[in-house]
Order: C-alpha cells, then structure tokens, then sequence
C-alpha cells in the first residue's frame, strides 16, 4: 500500500508537468489543446530514441521539449494563420502526430522505418545517472530506516527519484509562476482573457496564441520524457486521453486548493496531478476494477468535478434566495403589526 | 493628426443584403482636436471608427496617422499609435487580471513586451498616481481582480488605459452609452479631464447630441455613411440641439429619424 501511493507520488509530480501545460492552454489560453495526447508520446519517443542512439539523458530530453513546442506552435499556426477552430485544431496535430510517432521510433532501429514502442530497459536515463550519484551519499538507508521505525514494512528502494522529479517540477513551477507575470506572460493571460482588449493594446494575439501553445506542449513534451525513462519504455499508444488526465488534475488541483492567485493555482495544478494518481493507485486496488476501467473513472471524475460545483451553487443560490423570502415576510408580518397597533 | 481620404466601404457587396457602410468619407484632425461625432442608428458612424483602429479596412481611401499611411497596417500593430474604449464596459479590460496587471499591460502598448516582469515598484507607484486622478479609490486596490468592479468603475480604468500612454489618437465608441446616468456624468468628466490633461487628439461617437455638443472643439454629422455636417471651432461654442435638427432637417429635408438620437441616452 505504501509502496503503491509512493509510485503515485513520483508519477505523479511527473505528470504535473504535463498538467501545468494543460492548465496552461485550458485556463490561461482558453484553448481546449488536444495536441497534448499526441504531443506527450512526442516527447517519450524522441527521449527513447535519442537515447537509444547514443546521446546523453538530458540532451535527448531538452530535444524531446523543443519537439513538444514545434507541435504546439503548429497547433497555434493552424488555428490562428489556418482559421481552423481550437479543437479540430488540436485534434489534426494530435492524429498527424501519431503517425510522425511511430517515424520518430523508427529512427532508433536501423531495420525498421517505424516502430510502435521503445524499451530502454538497460540505458541509461536521468533517473539512472540521478541514481549513480546519489546512491553512494547513503541518504536512502536513514530515510528508509526512519520510515521503518514508523511503522511502515517496507520502504521504496530509493528516495532519490522522488527528489529530482519534485526539484525539477518545482523549478517549472516557479518559473510559469513568474512567467505569467512578466509582460509576454500578461499578454498571453489577456489574449485567454478578452482577446478584443488586448488587440487595442498592440499585442498581436494570433503570436501570443502560437507561442502559448508552444510552451505548453513543450511542458507536455517534457512531462512525456522523463515518464518514458521513469517506467524505461515509450509506446505510441501512451499519450492516449492524456489530455482528460491534466484536465482531472487542473480541476481537482482548482477544486480543492482554489485559484486565487497565479501562484495557488499553478500550486493546485501540481497537488491535482499527485491526488489523481494516488486515486488512480487507490482505484486500481478495487478487487472487482480492471486497470482498463481507469480511463471511464478518469472521465466520471472530470464530469463530475464539472457538475458538482454547477450543482453546488445553484443550491446555494436557491437558499439564498429562501432565506431573502423568508425575511422579507418577517418584514411585511411586522409591518402589519406596527399597523395595527 | 489624422486624415481620412475618400474611404468607402460597402458590406456584404453584392448579396441581398448589401449595405453602404461608408460613402466617400473625408476628414482631417488637427492635432489637439476634440471632435465628436453624431448621426443616427446605421449612420455609420461605429463603422468609421473600426476603419481607423484597423479592426475593418476600406475597400479603398487612405487613411494616415501623424503622417505615416496605415491603411492596410493590421489592428495590433496600428493600436500602438491609438487608444480606444469601447461602448461595453466588459470589452476594455481583462476581468480576471488585476488592476494592476491591466495597466501593466496597457503601459505596454507602445514598448516591445519582453520578459521584464509587467509590475514593478517603480510602475506600481506610477499606476498609483494614475489612478488617483479617477477619484474612485481604485489606488488602493491595484490588487483586486477586475471582474469585481462596477460597470463605471471597468470602464474609468478603461479610459484611463486608453489615455495614460499618450496615443497619438483617442478614439471614443459611445462610451457612456452602457452606463447609468450618474456614472455616465462621471465618465463624461473624467474624459474631459483625460483628454485636456494629455492634449489627445479625440474622436468620440455619441449618441447623446447634449454630449456631443458640451465636449470637444468640433462636431460632425454623419448619416447613411456620409459626414453631411461639419461645425468648427468658431461655431461650435454656441451650438444647440434644436441648431442641429433644424440642421438636419434643412439638409436631408427629413425630420430626425432617430428618437434616441433627439433625446439622448
């Protein structure tokens, strides 16, 4: 059990990546991006093929993030240059991608044009090279020692995983913060907003949109490679309702932690990404649930994280407006009292 | 300032529904002009104005901004050289930004946006001061989202955006139109201040005829795309509403059609 939610956890702020560049186009752009099913194993495949050719972990990944954003901006392009709406838009990228996918695979193998999956069982990866030099400081023995003397009957094999996925998603976190504030970042905060003002204030929107839809392909793109060296395979069909996934997390991240500031929100987006896994990992131990019914729970939730709050203040409204009648007839009794004296 | 030269337009040419927006329009602003403009519904007076923030173009005429022609310059890049509120107090401002954050963005307009961040101490106490001169308080809620102002409040910020960075042209849509009359007086005012504080060479549409005749240097008549009555600095002063119908009447030899037009709003 505890083995299974720390999993979740390590998966889990790996995907946050992929949910900040959700919520980046969802609730910043307000451009429901479907690129991000295709552009995620965009990222997987060109990390795995990289690496299978040879080239250093992070060289493959930071490739793996500049094919995110050229997905992304050609999203942007056929959207805003091709006047083609947002999510037919996305919906192009994402199948023309599958098929760029299996070429970007096929790269690696010298027999083969195209293939549907990578394996990268015996290469290394950050998390590998991460393990080399972290391994011999010993930290994992006191942590999981300490874990033990809690209780807990067994401890993960290593701590160190946990702790570059959570530095590096927290740099990207801090950094979108502070992106979203500076100047390109309110304009593309606006263009979401009121694209009409932000015209009249010399911003070209057609530019912002593009470049939005960039950045947060590349996230996603990211989010996908280290996912690929995390589990050490990369498969065309990965990326397969990604998109619901960091929409789960966007809502429930919103949902539970609020979106008061750029800040929380970017914060909730994060935290969204590790709940849904640990449900994710907590549904999964449903006897009578196959993992196959993960991508039904996932939409049953995003529905219902949809309608409940819907539901939730036409109540509030409702009572509202009870609690107003009902004081207005006190009033009125009253009156009719005062009158009669 | 800014010059018209003979710009037409015509919607939907060669349907059933074919409309003359623009009927060889003519008109030069000197700068420091105030010129308001009224006419009735259709007259186009709204179409002319989209013309010279680039959001329609001409089928053909030129129009020139401090001498550089920019006919055909798209919307974004023109809006650096002309500031705007819209009639819908919504339409001006970005509602879940904060104030702040929206005049960060309207401090922009005419600077390259790069990766500074849009609020700084030095700006900050700039937009303070800014806003003061609004006398709505709004100083010591640079913070607040601007969704949760009031309609008057949304569109003062406005006309404060659209003022602060000194365009080269202000281009006025009927902006008290949407608002109660107390705040429409209010907006009314501030305008005049904005206006003569920045010596902004103006435009303003209105549908309110005693608007249009306490505000600004120079008054124009537009109906069915065409400017039919021109009155300048000299006659301007002693400009009345009954001066304009029987105006009106004499040139078109029609009585005023429109009744929001006679009344004002």
């Amino acid at each position: 059990m505890f083995l299974s939610i720390f999993g979740s956890v390590e998966q889990g702020i790996i995907y946050a990546i992929m949910a900040l560049g959700v919520y980046l186009t969802f609730r910043v752009l307000d451009f429901p991006d479907l690129t991000v099913d295709g552009s995620f194993v965009t990222g997987a495949a060109t990390a795995a093929m990289m690496i299978v050719l040879g080239y250093h972990p992070i060289i493959a990944t930071l490739i793996a993030i500049v094919a995110g954003f050229v997905a992304g901006c050609m999203t942007g392009l056929l959207h805003t240059k091709g006047k083609i709406n947002p999510l037919l838009s996305g919906i192009l990228m994402m199948i023309a991608l599958y098929s760029i996918n299996l070429r970007i695979m096929g790269l690696s193998a010298e027999n083969a044009i195209v293939k549907p999956n990578i394996q990268l069982q015996s290469n290394e990866t950050i998390f590998s090279q991460f393990q080399s030099f972290w391994s011999p400081l010993g930290i994992d023995d006191t942590l999981s020692n300490f874990v033990k003397s809690l209780g807990a009957a067994v401890a993960p094999n290593t701590w160190g995983t946990v702790l570059i996925v959570l530095i590096i998603t927290v740099i990207i976190k801090f950094v979108a913060d502070w992106f979203l504030k500076t100047e390109v970042g309110l304009a593309i905060r606006a263009t979401g907003d009121n694209k009409r003002m932000i015209r009249s204030f010399s911003a070209n929107t057609d530019r912002y949109t593009i470049l939005g839809l960039g950045i947060s392909n590349a996230l996603v793109a990211f989010s996908g490679a280290l996912i690929a060296q995390y589990s050490k395979f990369s498969d065309v069909n990965m990326g397969i309702g990604m998109i619901v996934i960091g929409l789960a997390s966007v809502i429930i991240g919103e949902a539970i932690f609020g979106t008061k500031t750029i800040f929380r929100a970017t914060l909730a987006v994060v935290f969204g990404a590790i709940i849904y896994r640990i449900i994710y990992a907590l549904a999964l131990r449903v006897p009578w649930l196959d993992s196959s019914d993960m991508k039904l729970i996932t939409a049953i939730i995003v529905v219902l994280a949809l309608v409940i709050p819907q539901l939730v203040s036409k109540q509030r409204d409702k009572k509202r407006k009870e609690k107003r009648r009902l004081e207005r007839l006190a009033q009125q009794r009253e009156l009719v009292t005062q009158g009669g004296e | 300032m800014l010059k018209l030269e003979g710009i037409n337009k015509i919607f939907n040419e060669g349907t059933m529904d074919e409309k003359v927006a623009l009927n060889n329009i003519n008109l030069h602003l000197a700068p420091g002009d105030f010129v308001t403009v009224i006419g009735s519904n259709g007259a186009g007076k709204s179409t002319m104005l989209n013309m010279i923030s680039g959001a329609l173009t001409p089928d053909f005429g030129a129009i020139t901004i401090d001498g550089k022609e920019v006919t055909k310059l798209p919307e974004f890049k023109r809006s650096q050289y002309i500031g705007r509120v819209f009639q819908d107090p919504m339409a001006g401002t970005a509602p879940t930004m904060t104030i702040e954050e929206n005049l960060a963005i309207a401090y922009s307009r005419n600077k390259k946006r790069g990766l500074r961040f849009g609020v700084n101490r030095e700006r900050k106490d700039f937009f303070r001061t800014s806003l003061e001169k609004l006398g709505l308080n709004l100083e010591n809620r640079l913070n607040a989202k601007v969704g949760l102002l009031s309609g008057g409040e949304r569109q003062a910020l406005s006309l404060l955006m659209a003022t602060f960075t000194r365009p080269a042209i202000l281009l006025l849509d009927e902006h008290t139109a949407a608002l109660d009359p107390s705040r429409a007086e209010l907006i009314t005012n501030l305008t005049k201040q904005l206006v003569e504080e920045n010596n902004l060479t103006t435009l303003m549409v209105t549908h309110n005829m005693q608007q249009a005749i306490d505000l600004g240097n120079r008054l124009i008549m537009m109906d069915k795309g065409q400017i039919i009555l021109e009155v300048d600095e000299s006659k301007k002063p002693t400009l009345t509403i009954p001066d304009l119908m029987t105006e009106f009447e004499h040139i078109r030899g029609e009585k005023m059609a429109s009744d929001k037009a006679l009344l004002g709003s």
